[in-house]
């Protein structure tokens, strides 16, 4: 039985889930200098499941593979606080590429020399939420690849997975290795870090690339980025929750006659 | 390069719930672009299926028929439509952005050297040609995007953002395309298929529904919005973090990946408004929100909304429905 020895977690930082939002002055992408930035959540669970994975074979390692500006050092060593045994800094600068392509080709080309058993990242991102750079990034390396994966489980000469269909339905994929899956939220329970996992995470080696300036031409352009009109005229009812609530009753039983 | 391609989805030989309204968005590319339509779907003994397409405005239906492909694989799939694009040659292809679509379109327009413009809400043409807007954030923020270097372009559009009812019938004929696949390019071996909770709750049904998001904090605390929902005699549903926390039952959950709901009225508590929620609720007759972020995604749907803390709000409301 072949045991899962490497597994690269590919990571990304995003703003926190909380932060509000505004557009930068030339509106091409958000006003970034003043936000608070947390791992990808899907992301997150990504990393749960590749340590969980480490632990159930009992032999193996976690590479945590990120690409980002200098902030992202904070997330990065996070992930090795939860558990992750080194990490591959891809620097990108302050101009991440807004296209999966383009990250996949500088993820693709960082694992070059790493040859890992399985990559494992999140569905999508928080921030651009394509929901492609695992799929892309499959294809570029040539491999086999299976999206919002819900469960994993290593097999004689390859690997089981359980992915989520539409309706509540599942399916059930069997896939050789090595391969690349996007894992679905929520599936499993993240851990914390442990304050011995902190310790040993300044200790722990990040290996930073430099992105590569030759980069082939984005085949899309992010042109404007700008706050949504709203599709509807929203009612707001203001004031104490007693006032508002009362409006809206009344506006449910006398306006929209739904209640 | 020219036309547009609409490659749709089927399983078991019934197409995909959004087929009808992906038709529809390559028919509007059609016509604003001056281009033919076209429309695809895969399969084995997939002719007939394509052949219900048959009374749609279409330049031609193209059944890509293998063996092969009677199991949907991301291989299969990927390498069966790249033939049919490069043999074919449209400027345009047009998924429904559904799972499958996820899960083999990027890696179909990667193989081509293109990237998909994935979950596009809406478009509109202007002197430089296609813009495709698309959400970021979560929702949060729009952008606009442009195809650039040469076609073929990909796109997937999101379920909803476009009107199935502008459909044109016509008459289209049916063509068979055969591509050369072996059972070595599939690597990966699709298994059983399977639901995991019994639906014993049909939201589809419920004319009245609360659903609670991520801001109810706590499982504890879901019994403040279940008396919300039996004050208005509706059904308690939820976003997809409270049924992965084990708080709901993942029969209660309302998105892409839980149920697709249209009722009389829809109270959404503490859901900040993620488009894998929208999609499965924005069909509402009405919508209200309650939120403590004004700039809730959940609010651009609304027709009212409060913006507070629903643990005051929730009781206020109770209290002046049972009033």
């Amino acid at each position: 039985m072949k045991t899962l020895m490497k597994i690269v977690a590919a990571i990304k930082q995003v703003p926190s889930r909380d932060s509000l939002l505004k557009v930068n002055a030339s509106g091409t992408w958000i006003e970034d200098a003043d936000l608070s930035w947390e791992i990808n959540e899907p992301d997150a669970y990504a990393l749960e499941e590749a340590l969980q994975l480490k632990e159930k074979t009992g032999n193996g390692e976690v590479v945590v593979l990120c690409a980002g500006p200098e902030r992202a050092s904070q997330t990065i060593r996070e992930a090795l606080a939860k558990g992750a045994d080194r990490a591959i800094h891809i620097e990108t600068g302050e101009q991440t590429p807004a296209d999966p392509l383009a990250l996949a080709r500088l993820l693709a080309s960082a694992l070059e020399s790493e040859k890992p058993d399985l990559i494992l990242t999140g569905l999508q991102s928080d921030d651009l939420g394509y929901g492609q750079t695992g799929v892309v990034l499959a294809e570029l390396l040539g491999l086999p690849h299976g999206t919002i994966i819900m469960n994993v489980e290593p097999e004689s000469n390859g690997i089981k997975v359980k992915r989520e269909l539409e309706d509540g339905w599942f399916q059930n994929v069997w896939m050789p290795l090595p391969a690349l899956l996007t894992i679905q939220s929520g599936a499993t329970k993240l851990r914390y870090a442990t304050l011995m996992g902190i310790k040993r995470a300044k200790t722990k080696e990040v290996k930073k690339v430099q992105a590569t300036a030759s980069a082939p031409p984005s085949a899309i352009q992010l042109e404007r980025v700008y706050l949504p009109e709203k599709s509807k005229r929203t009612q707001i009812f203001d004031g104490a929750p007693q006032q508002a609530a009362a409006k809206l009753v009344e506006k449910l039983r006398f306006e929209a006659r739904v209640i | 390069m020219s036309g547009v391609l609409a490659i749709l989805e089927q399983r078991d030989g019934k197409l995909h719930k959004m087929a009808v309204e992906t038709l529809a968005a390559a028919q509007q590319f059609g016509s604003e672009l001056n281009a033919p339509v076209f429309a695809a779907v895969a399969g084995s003994n997939i002719k007939s299926t394509a052949e219900t397409l048959a009374g749609y405005k279409l330049e031609k239906i193209h059944a890509v028929e293998h063996e092969l492909l009677e199991d949907y694989t991301p291989d299969g799939y990927s390498a069966a439509f790249r033939q049919l694009i490069e043999q074919h040659g449209p400027k345009h292809v047009i998924f429904p952005h559904t799972y499958q679509v996820r899960d083999y379109a990027p890696k179909l327009a990667t193989a081509l050297g293109r990237t998909l413009v994935s979950d596009v809400v809406s478009h509109r043409i202007d002197s430089a040609g296609l813009v495709l807007v698309r959400q970021l954030f979560q929702g949060k923020m729009n952008a606009d995007v442009r195809f650039a270097g040469d076609p073929p372009y990909f796109a997937s559009i999101q379920a909803g953002a476009f009107r199935a009812d502008n459909l044109q019938a016509g008459s289209a004929p049916v063509e068979v395309f055969t591509p050369e696949l072996s059972s070595a390019q599939i690597r990966t071996r699709p298994l059983e298929l399977f639901r995991e909770s019994q639906r014993a709750v049909d939201l589809g049904a419920a004319e009245i529904i609360v659903s609670v998001g991520r801001g109810i904090r706590e499982a504890e605390n879901i019994p403040i919005v279940r008396k919300l929902a039996d004050a208005l005699h509706g059904e308690l549903a939820a976003s997809r973090p409270i049924c992965d926390n084990g708080w709901l039952p993942m029969e209660r959950q309302v998105g892409s990946s839980g149920q697709t709901v249209a009722p009389k009225l829809y109270l959404a508590v503490g859901i900040s408004g993620a488009i894998q929620h929208l999609v499965g609720m924005k069909g509402s007759k009405t919508i209200v929100a309650i939120n403590k972020d004004p700039e809730a995604p959940i609010f651009e749907i609304a027709d009212y909304g409060i913006v507070g803390d629903l643990f005051q709000v929730v009781p206020a409301l109770i209290e002046a429905l049972t009033k």
